[in-house]
């Protein structure tokens, strides 16, 4: 079979030059196929045939909402690059550029809705009400979470990329189950029919490069295979680490659901009504029954990978101007104070409670305590275990020995003062 | 008591776990109409239904991957793996994720996974069918790895595995598949304790420790040894991770000498850690050096050399006889 007979792409009958310029064209300005946009990086608001009409739930309220939101987890973002510029951070991965992305989304989801992060979700904890100073213990060194699960419905960050992803399809097929299990309690107690707890679904994020994993493969092909309730979200912000998307993908990699058998939507990741609207279509309809989504939002990692990275090696600066011009914020505010929506006013409270967050993460990360090792031997195992109960005795006893020799030196010093 | 293989005494401690408890559930290559490759969850897709014995996409990552999501989510998985050497596709989200998910959330979450592996050589199959990787999993901090050696055991320890809220691999001696046994299906008696080993047969000379497939092998051993005058004591481990050194040392300590054997390659192996450990608790016990007996460092050979891969008899009386010159 020649190559004419290859199924239709966005490549067909280009040769590889043509191929490797709609690359660069689609990296460098828009991307290579239609994808889901309302508002326009000026500022003004289209439509969609499907999507508008979730854009137009969106009371004024909501919309002034994400814009706190983006600039606060903006605000964020540069404290956290200041601490771990003075040494009060391991290491910090910045989201600048992808505000839009993952506040849109995490917006888009309901309480009852369980979210399995990767590592640069900052934006999307924010949204699930987790204390981000807490999220910063992992980044510290204190922890390798840092918040309850539980409390928020917000899973850990995950750092073997996309080892989360059949986590995810896991847990939407248990809430398949405990719908099955509902039902058939209701009609065994006979009050079939009662409402029961609401539908719940998963959105599970992983980037561009992690798209590539064998892992994502697989959770689409479960996902796809008990129709699961569960919404992939790939935020395709171009790089991973200093390796082009065009490396990871030769087709759009929303493309890829349709080989699975459910559908992809490429939404333009800059633009936070529609990331809600499409995210929102989604979870509806995952929770409804009707299966997967792949959203890949199409967006841009403004700054470096984390701060240990130095994307002037391997990206022209052209490349962030060009996305700096399609600025998530800026197009939300210009929409907001052209419908009159906004005046400085409120900008100017937007950027007193970022301040006053920023404050309050940078003393907080302070005080955050470091941890015990005795909390690592406690959780290692749930039950009680031989080695580590022989581990721990062994350490206590150890340092007992060091807190003798300890005592009369401090003495010393006491007597010195 | 009922007499049956061990086969036969996974597959009805996984029917009593089905049974009893709802949120319990079958995954796997192949598990449903087969009843998997080794029929060991036969008749269960029929008895239990297609939500409860899931056929799963072929993809390894995936069954474990799901699994824990699952736990997550309160459901108990059990999760089949087809083969030893088929284990590694899914060896990232077992080392990785099940292993880790409870600490790293700071006591927060559990993850009650059971992965059940049938392992180890000796029935003549091609590559990847015959491997003994419980050294690489035993090495991961979270995981908790038995293997039972007889039917009762079988029957008892795959319910207690999922009865643990630590995520345990059950590694299921293939080639013992088919060995009968008694089974009493009303009490665990003093297989109550999945984790502690259990002293088969008392000596005074040496001690050998043996788990898994091994553990027909040694008995046999320390019968010949018997014959010729000495008295062996063998150990069956049957957890290989915690291992319960305490019954180890109390039987060195009179024995005064240690053998341990397993299918698989000696270096970096169980025994490796075994023998440091002994060295350690009962050195002065210890009237011979620890002797370990296994695989050679090769991939597990092609099936018409195993025999000479496998520990057998001879082999542990050549290790015995060693320890019984110092
Ligand atoms: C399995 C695995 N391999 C390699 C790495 C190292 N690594 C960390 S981030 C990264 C790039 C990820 O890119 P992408 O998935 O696009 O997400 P992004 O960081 O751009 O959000 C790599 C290679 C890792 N964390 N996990």
């Amino acid at each position: 079979m020649g190559a004419t007979h290859l199924p239709a792409t966005e490549f067909d009958g280009t040769g590889m030059d043509d191929q490797r310029e709609a690359e660069a064209e689609a990296r460098l300005g828009g991307p290579a196929e239609p994808m889901v946009q309302l508002l326009a990086p000026d500022g003004t608001l289209g439509t969609d045939p499907v999507f508008s009409e979730y854009a137009q739930r969106l009371d004024p309220d909501k919309l002034r909402g994400f814009y706190a939101d983006m600039a606060k987890i903006r605000r964020f973002d540069v404290e956290a690059t200041a601490l771990q510029r003075q040494g009060q951070l391991a290491l910090w991965v910045p989201l600048t550029g992808q505000e839009a992305a993952q506040i849109g989304s995490g917006r888009a989801s309901q309480p009852q809705d369980y979210i399995f992060p990767t590592y640069r979700e900052h934006g999307v904890a924010l949204t699930r009400n987790v204390d981000l100073a807490e999220l910063l213990r992992q980044f510290r060194g204190i922890s390798n979470g840092g918040w309850n699960p539980k409390d928020t419905n917000f899973h850990l960050y995950t750092l073997v990329l996309a080892a989360q992803t059949p986590h995810a399809v896991g847990y939407a097929m248990g809430i398949q189950r405990d719908q099955k299990l509902a039902a058939a309690a209701a009609q065994a107690d006979g009050t079939a029919g009662r409402p029961s707890e609401p539908k719940a679904a998963v959105v599970v994020y992983f980037g561009d490069g992690a798209s590539s994993e064998g892992d994502v493969h697989e959770s689409m092909v479960f996902a796809s295979s008990y129709n699961a309730p569960v919404v992939f979200f790939c935020q395709n912000n171009h790089w991973a680490i200093s390796v082009p998307s065009s490396v990871q993908t030769r087709i759009p990699l929303s493309n890829r659901a349709k080989g699975y058998g459910f559908p992809g939507i490429r939404v333009d990741g800059n633009d936070v009504i529609a990331v809600h609207a499409v995210t929102e279509w989604a979870l509806e309809r995952a929770r409804e029954g009707r299966g997967p989504v792949l959203i890949e939002a199409f967006t841009y990692r403004v700054g470096a990978h984390t701060t240990a990275d130095d994307p002037t090696k391997y990206r022209e600066s052209a490349e962030e101007g060009l996305w700096r011009a399609k600025d998530p914020l800026d197009r939300l505010e210009k929409y907001l104070r052209a419908a009159g929506l906004a005046d400085d006013a409120f900008f100017d409270q937007v950027k007193a409670d970022g301040d006053e967050l920023a404050a309050y993460v940078r003393k907080t990360t302070h005080d955050l305590e470091t941890p015990d090792i005795r909390t690592a031997f406690a959780n290692t195992y749930v039950e009680a275990h031989p080695l580590v109960a022989e581990e721990l005795a062994w350490f206590e006893e150890y340092s007992a020995g060091f807190a003798d020799e300890a005592e009369p030196a401090d003495a010393e010093t006491g007597a010195a003062h | 008591m009922t007499t049956m293989t061990i086969a036969k005494a996974i597959n009805e401690g996984l029917r009593a776990t089905l049974g009893s408890n709802h949120r319990s559930l079958l995954m796997g290559e192949d598990i449903g109409a087969l009843g998997g490759v080794y029929r060991v969850t036969d008749g269960l897709l029929a008895e239990f239904g297609a939500d409860r014995v899931v056929d799963t996409p072929l993809a390894e990552s995936g069954i474990i991957g799901t699994a824990i999501g699952l736990a997550l989510r309160g459901y108990l998985p059990v999760c089949e793996i087809q083969f030893d050497g088929f284990v590694f596709p899914g060896f990232n989200q077992i080392t990785t994720q099940l292993a880790k998910m409870h600490s790293r959330s700071n006591g927060n979450l559990t993850v009650p996974v059971v992965i059940r592996i049938p392992y180890g050589g000796g029935i003549g199959s091609i590559e990847h069918h015959s491997e003994s990787p419980e050294a690489l999993f035993a090495h991961t901090a979270g995981l908790r790895i038995i293997t039972p050696s007889n039917p009762h055991d079988a029957y008892w320890m795959i319910q207690q595995a999922v009865d643990c809220q630590d995520p345990v691999i059950v590694f299921e001696p293939k080639r013992r598949y088919w060995l009968k046994g008694e089974v009493d299906t009303e009490s665990p008696g003093m297989s109550e304790d999945p984790f502690k080993a259990h002293v088969l047969r008392e000596g005074t000379d040496a001690t050998v420790v043996v788990y898994g497939p091994l553990v027909p092998v040694a008995l046999a051993a320390a019968n010949a040894a018997a014959e010729d005058g000495h008295s062996v004591e063998v150990i069956d481990l049957r957890s290989i991770s915690p291992i319960d050194f305490d019954t180890v040392t109390a039987s060195v300590n009179k024995t005064g000498r240690l053998i341990v054997a397993h299918e698989a390659p000696t270096f970096g192996g169980i025994g490796g850690e075994i023998a440091a450990r002994i060295s350690e608790r009962a050195f002065h016990s210890l009237e011979a050096p620890v002797i370990r007996v296994g695989g050679f460092h090769m991939p597990y050979p092609v099936a018409k050399v195993e025999e000479d891969y496998l520990p057998d008899i001879d082999r542990i009386l050549e290790a015995l006889e060693r320890a019984l010159s110092y």
